[in-house]
């Protein structure tokens, strides 16, 4: 009986297996094929697309490879303007994340400890709460005649309405409002461990509370501060729900682009070319994030 | 040290009123009377009844509670195998590309996401006719898909920052790892799992872009009626809307918050004592 024990995958396979092939099925492979259909050309049809593989005879499999889709991405500037426009703004948006969220959540880690459960719940509890009816708020304040414009000009400090629905402006308002509990949680953490002692010792060596922030603190910060930052940035590139509802419509983002190519122009293929060139600028920082909060996990574990 | 406490003071204030005067403002505006959203006209719950007659926005809701509540379940029983394995199987074989894949749909833009799951269930039909068409199915294995991530993020932390001692003596007395599991580990976890179950409901019930690839045509979930109708401008009866999901989301967390701390310090307490017990049992057994 033991050489069938042996055989039987244990318990341990079992548990391991089951989200691993969930995982591989419906998130790996998935990529697999998006990088297939890039490949190939649009075809009035129900999918849109032609095979790439093709039996001319019965002995003969051609092979179609159309690599029209990246040419096109390449030769028509709209791509490259929306790729270089997206990272630029996911930039701009990560930084004022980061200049917000990081006071913030210094002062979450250094209040008494009661206070800072319920300041840890204030940040949370908008992750809860619709993104989408997050966003669609602030039409109703950045509106002409919206709550912020009424309010200036009551306060006598504007005479006729700013524009700032549908311009870059209420883009990143609607970036870093949505984005800001991203930010504070792994600052958060990371500034909750900071050991007091080591801002004792810095002042006792006569080092100002300034100085010491910037000696001490931040460096020991800088792992909190790359995962906060990593988790902004990435999905913020693809984003297409804030520029669609908050920015100008002809706002350049490759997240409008690639949903504009699939549900406006049912051009599957180039749509999968947009997805395939965006997965590879992504990857590489996507691969950093996940080295980063393993080493963090591991850090916990020695606690 | 008088400055640097008005400077956190001021930065929490500036931060929270920022997170929270749009949310407050879309509850004040639903009560308005008027329909022009942001001009005040009186006090009025028209807009509560226009939405309960809305039988688009109401068939809408159903169905994406519906989902909701079924890939949340889902994704919380694969979210926490993924988090047992990541947190106390040691190094395997894959490891590395299993902890990448639990970790890219946390960050991956919902657009590509959602392209690649629809590509995918066009081919799994060519190839073995099922899902046949898209629907509530292809809509619940790709929300299971991206909020499995975060479940196996707060379950992972959670093992991570556990006692392991405690598995270990059950394991030590005998207890097969499944009864271990069962008996020890998954009552410790358990408020990470309510919060993977709230995260991962409300991040599904909120999902547009995703939703909009895999759907089919018959198949529309409430943020979808939601963006088609904001599209066009503000409009009173979203307000409402917006004001019945953040209350009954608000009261939800903290309820489950409430529960949480209660069951932490019983638990606390418990494996305290547990512990204390096993420490006498092995100065007795010295002694002799």
């Amino acid at each position: 009986m033991r050489w069938l024990a042996r055989r039987l995958p244990s318990g341990r396979t079992l548990v391991t297996s089951v989200p691993y092939l969930w995982l591989l099925v419906f998130f790996l492979i998935p990529f697999v094929i998006v990088l297939k259909i890039s490949f190939s050309e649009a075809a009035i049809a129900m999918p849109p697309y032609q095979p790439l593989l093709h039996w001319a005879s019965d002995k003969l499999l051609q092979v179609h490879l159309n690599l029209g889709n990246f040419a096109f991405l390449v030769e028509d500037n709209l791509y490259w303007r929306s790729y270089l426009n997206s990272i630029f703004v996911a930039g701009v948006s990560t930084l004022l994340c980061l200049l917000i969220g990081y006071p913030m959540a210094y002062a979450m880690a250094r209040s008494s400890p009661s206070t800072r459960n319920i300041l840890l719940l204030l940040a949370v509890l908008p992750f809860f709460t619709s993104f989408l009816l997050r966003v669609y708020a602030w039409i109703g304040l950045l509106k002409n005649n919206g709550l912020v414009n009424n309010a200036l000009m009551a306060l006598g400090l504007i005479d006729q309405p700013i524009q700032m629905l549908q311009t870059d402006f209420a883009v990143y308002i609607g970036m870093v409002y949505s984005y800001l509990p991203f930010m504070i949680l792994p600052l958060y953490a990371n500034l909750e461990k900071l050991d007091l002692t080591l801002l004792e010792a810095a002042a006792d060596l006569g080092c100002r509370p300034w100085q010491a922030f910037m000696k001490v603190t931040l460096p020991l910060s800088l792992p909190g501060v790359i995962a906060g930052c990593l988790l902004v940035f990435i999905p913020a590139v693809g984003e297409f729900v804030i520029p669609s509802l908050l920015g100008d419509p002809g706002m350049l983002m490759i997240g409008k682009v690639l949903w504009t190519e699939f549900f406006n122009n049912r051009d599957w293929p180039v749509a999968s070319a947009v997805a395939i060139a965006l997965l590879l600028f992504l990857v590489l920082p996507i691969m950093y994030l996940d080295r980063a909060q393993s080493r963090a996990n591991e850090d916990g574990e020695h606690n | 040290m008088q400055g640097r406490s008005w400077f956190r003071i001021v930065s929490l204030v500036i931060g929270f009123a920022f997170l929270y005067i749009p949310i407050v403002s879309l509850i004040v505006y639903s009560f308005n009377a008027s329909k022009l959203v942001t001009v005040w006209g009186g006090f009025s719950t028209k807009w509560y009844g226009a939405l309960l007659q809305n039988e688009q926005i109401l068939n809408a809701a159903w169905l994406s509670l519906r989902v909701a509540a079924i890939s949340a379940t889902l994704a919380v029983v694969l979210g926490t195998l993924a988090g047992m394995v990541l947190a106390r199987f040691g190094p395997f074989k894959g490891r590395t590309l299993f902890s990448g894949l639990t970790t890219a749909p946390l960050v991956m833009p919902e657009v590509i996401t959602g392209l690649s799951l629809l590509l995918l269930f066009v081919t799994m039909e060519q190839l073995i006719g099922w899902p046949r068409g898209r629907g509530m199915t292809t809509i619940i294995i790709s929300h299971v898909t991206f909020t499995m991530a975060f479940v196996t993020v707060l379950v992972q932390s959670r093992l991570v920052q556990m006692d392991e001692s405690l598995e270990e003596a059950a394991l030590d007395l005998g207890a097969r790892p499944w009864k271990v599991f069962f008996l020890i580990t998954l009552p410790i976890i358990f408020p990470a799992l309510l919060s993977g179950w709230l995260l991962a409901f409300t991040l599904s019930l909120d999902d547009l872009v995703i939703a909009s690839f895999v759907a089919g045509p018959g198949s529309t979930t409430l943020p979808m009626v939601i963006f088609s109708k904001v599209r066009l401008g503000v409009s009173p009866d979203i307000n409402a809307l917006a004001t019945i999901l953040v209350t009954v989301v608000a009261i939800g967390v903290a309820v489950a918050g409430v529960m949480m701390t209660r069951q932490q310090k019983a638990r606390d307490r418990d494996a305290q004592m547990a512990l204390a017990a096993n420490q006498q049992m092995i100065e007795s057994l010295k002694k002799d």
